[in-house]
């Protein structure tokens, strides 16, 4: 590394730490406008139901009550980022329990909370489909009567009743290719519901000023899907929506879309006061999103030296009431049937169905977790059938760089082999593991990869009059240290410190478009645009020099800590400043010193190697961060529970930016994943979750965690990125539930095929076992 | 409505609150301080925690009207003179904090913590964050956080 990156591969303390640990971070639940009035939601008691009138006299009357909205406010079209299905506040029908319904605002949280119960809403209620089963069964009760009419960015099915889409993907001969196995597994996976559990409930504050534009603060991890959102929903052009991301709160996915922000928009503007709108934390849960719960058919075949030659998957995903990501979540489970391995055969077969349940979304993994606990665990079996070690099994058909993903991509980097063999050396992974009478001990292993580039992303840097740059992406941190690692990346490409670089708040009056912080794209797809911007700043930073040393652009150079010197001169005489050459550019010539940046990848999917049918875009999506994970695990044979004692986590992000900030998100992530495994699931009867709350929805705390979670970061250059970087945002947790499976697996010879692995289910599973 | 005084920080703050609101309302709503976070409403997740003579509570299950008089200190009033205190210092420096939002709750706690047991182990750590519910760290860098206040306090 040059002294001119000094910036990066360094860990300083994240740029809004020391806020935090203050206490004096503002997110939007903290901030407070002048007038500023308090929304509540009145939420559907039913699962499915037709809205027949209602009446807000009652609540209207209460002293200090301000507005109340229903659908019939609504002043736009329907919304959703592939189908527009989804409006505000329940239209016509509502069809889950805890699908926002009505909105009060009042003088206080108190006075708004009584009149949203003083609403009366006259219903009929309809029969509901709470589960794929019962929407798919011949008569079901149909959910979106005008399905076939919403505007949709895929081919979805027709005369679908209550399939929302459908896809396939087939590689080589599809099925077909079973002929060629020895040996062949096949099993049914079953996956919970994960409640995303972000810190910050969900949160939004909207003011409209006098110039008849409205601001919005929220916690979001898009400031410009929000503003697309409030513009389809609400009918308000784009130019008069200013959306600004304060300090997020965590989002998971689950921010990714509309949340509250369309309702607080709506009840300002009638109340004419600003309105924050900040769910409770049992209203965030039955009324946001959550990871699809399905079911996963499996089969695998192999040759009995353990070459994988097969692979089908057929895949059916409880999308909930609205569509939401659901398509796209489907697609990438099949996306990644095929696991990490040189599997020439594969048909993979996804559904998603809608259901009278909450939206089930994006979550870390989008698809993956539900792909991988399903295909990891049943390599496992073969394994122990061909008498292979699992992970040798895994090194023996790992794809290489330079193969073709599932959709015909070519893999740009790939360091799966090296991450296996990192986690096997790390963990000494022969070594048995002796137990406690009562208690056994095993290790097991997974392997993963996930995409990071996806979508579009912009950049500006700007050259203060003092010489330091302020970089502008409309990108959100909700948490991850992407605002740290931007400007880490903006600071090396100018040979700046990270302390000359400012990171502006995420504004759409201001910030070039930037999808969101979703699919660990933000490090990769924003980085590849920070490095466009800047490379035109230090263009025109090398214009000045060259005019004011007087000599040509190509014979200076870029020196440590903002400063441009001649080559051939390294004495400090022979060079000018950034601030001497803001100076000249705004005082005299050239004038203000920008750049900006754009960034979009374009790799479409090829037909000739994989057949897609129903499929969304998979452009780009090849840009894959492959790892291993192996964990340790103690069995409770009495009670059940699982104990995680010590994981081992290898990453190949390419370049760590920032290792701390790597680290960080391999150690959270993988204990996010080890609750999916282990403990949390949403549960419903009849349409109503049973366990809103963090009493009642268990995940995991400081006691059952692991101490040793080894974030071991493996850097195999990227080679379609300036600084070489993949995303790692995700990855870590999609291995942690077919690890933890596979090691209960080594311990107990159980082979289970459903999480989460509840003791009850665990011990269940034992006493069956004798 | 009931006037009470409350000792915040060292201040006497003077309000004017309904029989039924918590501590962590009045001082989020009544006096502006937003340091401690409300995520779970129910004293499970340990995101308001604050002292009450001295002792970590959940301040969304105590009444503002039942601790008048009594010494509160939050979040912001950790530091003297605008500064960091050590345990404040110490998670920023081991990379503890991400969203945050979690973070004033869980350095409040480990602050009472350390001042109980200033060598703690690991173990003990854990056990005494049990109460402090994190989404993002994983909890390692936030125990190392403790540890470090811990070795930086004792020297």
């Amino acid at each position: 590394m040059s002294d001119i990156e000094s910036a990066i591969g360094k860990s300083p303390p994240r740029l809004e730490a020391a806020e935090k640990a203050a206490g004096k971070a503002i997110y939007t639940g903290d901030m407070e406008l002048p007038g500023m009035l308090h929304g509540v939601l009145l939420t559907s008691p039913y699962p499915h139901a037709r809205i027949l009138s209602y009446d807000a006299s009652a609540a209207l009357a209460l002293a200090g009550v301000k507005a109340v909205v229903t659908a019939e406010d609504i002043t736009g079209g329907y919304i959703g980022l592939v189908c527009k299905d989804e409006s505000a506040l329940a239209r016509g029908k509502v069809r889950y329990i805890g699908e926002p319904v009505a909105a009060v605002a009042a003088l206080d949280e108190a006075t708004a909370r009584l009149a949203a119960r003083l609403i009366e809403v006259e219903y009929e209620e309809l029969p509901s489909a709470t589960t794929v089963e019962q929407a798919m069964a011949e008569g079901a009760p149909v959910l979106h009567e005008d399905f076939a009419d919403y505007a949709k960015i895929y081919q979805a099915p027709e005369d679908a009743g209550n399939l929302l889409a459908r896809a396939e993907a087939v590689m080589g001969r599809g099925v077909d290719g079973f002929d060629e196995a020895d040996i062949i597994v096949e099993g049914s996976y079953e996956v919970g519901a994960q409640y995303h559990a972000y810190m910050e409930p969900v949160s939004a504050l909207a003011s409209w000023g006098p110039d008849g534009r409205v601001t919005v603060w929220s916690s979001t991890q898009s400031i410009f899907r929000t503003q697309a959102n409030i513009h389809e929903g609400l009918g308000i052009p784009m130019g008069k929506i200013r959306c600004i991301a304060p300090r997020i709160g965590g989002g998971f996915g689950a921010k990714a879309e509309v949340s509250g922000q369309l309702i607080a928009v709506m009840l300002a503007r009638k109340a004419g006061a600003p309105v924050r709108l900040v769910l409770s934390r049992d209203e965030d849960m039955i009324t946001m999103r959550a990871r699809h719960p399905g079911t996963l058919r499996v089969k695998t075949g192999a040759k009995a030296d353990g070459t994988l030659v097969a692979r089908e998957m057929e895949v059916w995903l409880d999308a909930g009431a609205y569509a939401d990501d659901s398509p796209a979540v489907m697609n990438l489970v099949l996306y990644y049937a095929r696991g990490c391995y040189s599997i020439p055969h594969v048909r993979a077969l996804g559904h998603a169905v809608y259901t009278n349940k909450l939206r089930l979304g994006a979550f870390r993994g989008f698809g993956n977790p539900q792909a991988s606990f399903a295909a990891e665990s049943q390599l496992d079996e073969i394994a122990e059938k061909l008498d292979i070690d699992p992970i040798e099994l895994r090194i023996k058909n790992a794809i290489k760089a330079g193969e073709q993903w599932l959709g015909g991509q070519r893999i740009t980097s790939c360091a799966l082999v090296e991450s296996l063999e990192k986690v096997r050396d790390a963990s000494d992974w022969a070594r048995p593991r002796p137990a406690p009478p009562g208690r056994k001990r095993a290790l097991g292993v997974a392997a993963m990869t996930h995409t990071s580039a996806f979508l579009s992303s912009g950049a500006i840097v700007r050259l203060q009059g003092d010489g330091t740059v302020i970089l502008n992406v409309g990108a959100v941190d909700i948490g991850q240290g992407s605002d740290t690692a931007l400007s880490q990346m903006c600071a090396a490409a100018l040979g700046l410190d990270i302390e000359q670089v400012s990171f502006a708040t995420p504004d759409t009056d201001s910030a070039p478009y930037n999808y969101g912080t979703n699919a660990s794209r933000v490090t990769y797809t924003v980085g590849q645009a920070v490095h466009r911007a800047a490379m035109q700043v230090r263009t025109q930073l090398l214009e000045h020099g060259a005019a004011m040393l007087e000599c040509k652009p190509d014979e200076l150079e870029l020196r440590p800590g903002g400063r441009i010197g001649v080559n051939a001169e390294p004495a400090r005489n022979a060079e000018v400043s950034f601030a001497d050459i803001a100076g000249r550019s705004l005082w005299a010539v050239g004038g203000p010193i920008t750049g900006s940046g754009s960034f979009i990848p374009n790799d479409p999917p090829d037909p000739q190697h994989t057949k897609l049918t129903g499929f969304l875009g998979l452009d780009a999506l090849s840009v894959l961060t492959f790892g291993a994970q192996v964990v340790e695990i103690e069995i409770d044979e009495v009670t059940g529970a699982i104990e995680v004692l010590e994981a081992w986590c290898a990453h190949d992000v390419g370049r760590a930016i920032n290792p701390g900030a790597v680290e960080s998100q391999i150690q959270g992530g993988f204990v996010q994943g080890q609750g999916y495994a282990l403990c949390e699931e949403m549960l419903w009867e009849d349409g109503r979750l049973v366990n809103p709350s963090f009493m009642d929805y268990k995940f995991p705390g400081t006691l059952d965690t692991p101490d040793k979670i080894h974030a071991i970061i493996l850097e195999t250059p990227e080679v379609s990125h300036p600084f070489s970087v993949k995303g790692v945002g995700e990855p870590p947790l999609v291995g942690a539930a077919p690890a933890i499976n596979n090691a209960v697996s080594a311990a107990t010879g159980l082979r289970l095929k459903q999480i989460p692995l509840t003791p009850e289910r665990v011990l269940r599973a034992l006493l069956a076992k004798g | 409505m009931i006037d009470i005084t409350l000792r915040i920080n060292g201040e006497e703050r003077a309000l004017c609150v309904p029989a039924s609101r918590t501590l962590l309302d009045a001082l989020r709503n009544n006096l502006k301080l937003t340091g401690s976070k409300n995520a779970c409403n129910q004293g499970v997740c340990g995101a308001c925690t604050m002292l009450l003579d001295g002792m970590p509570v959940n301040a969304c299950l105590v009444l503002a009207a039942n601790v008048a008089g009594r010494e509160i200190v939050t979040i912001e009033g950790l530091g003297e003179g605008g500064t960091l205190s050590p345990m404040q210092q110490a998670f920023i420096d081991a990379g503890a904090i991400q969203c945050g939002f979690c973070m004033s709750g869980m350095i409040v706690s480990a602050t009472a913590f350390l001042a109980e047991n200033p060598q703690p182990s690991r173990q003990e750590i854990r056990a005494a964050l049990s109460g402090n519910l994190c989404r993002c760290s994983g909890y390692v860098r936030v125990i190392d956080a403790v540890i470090l206040a811990s070795e930086r306090m004792g020297a």
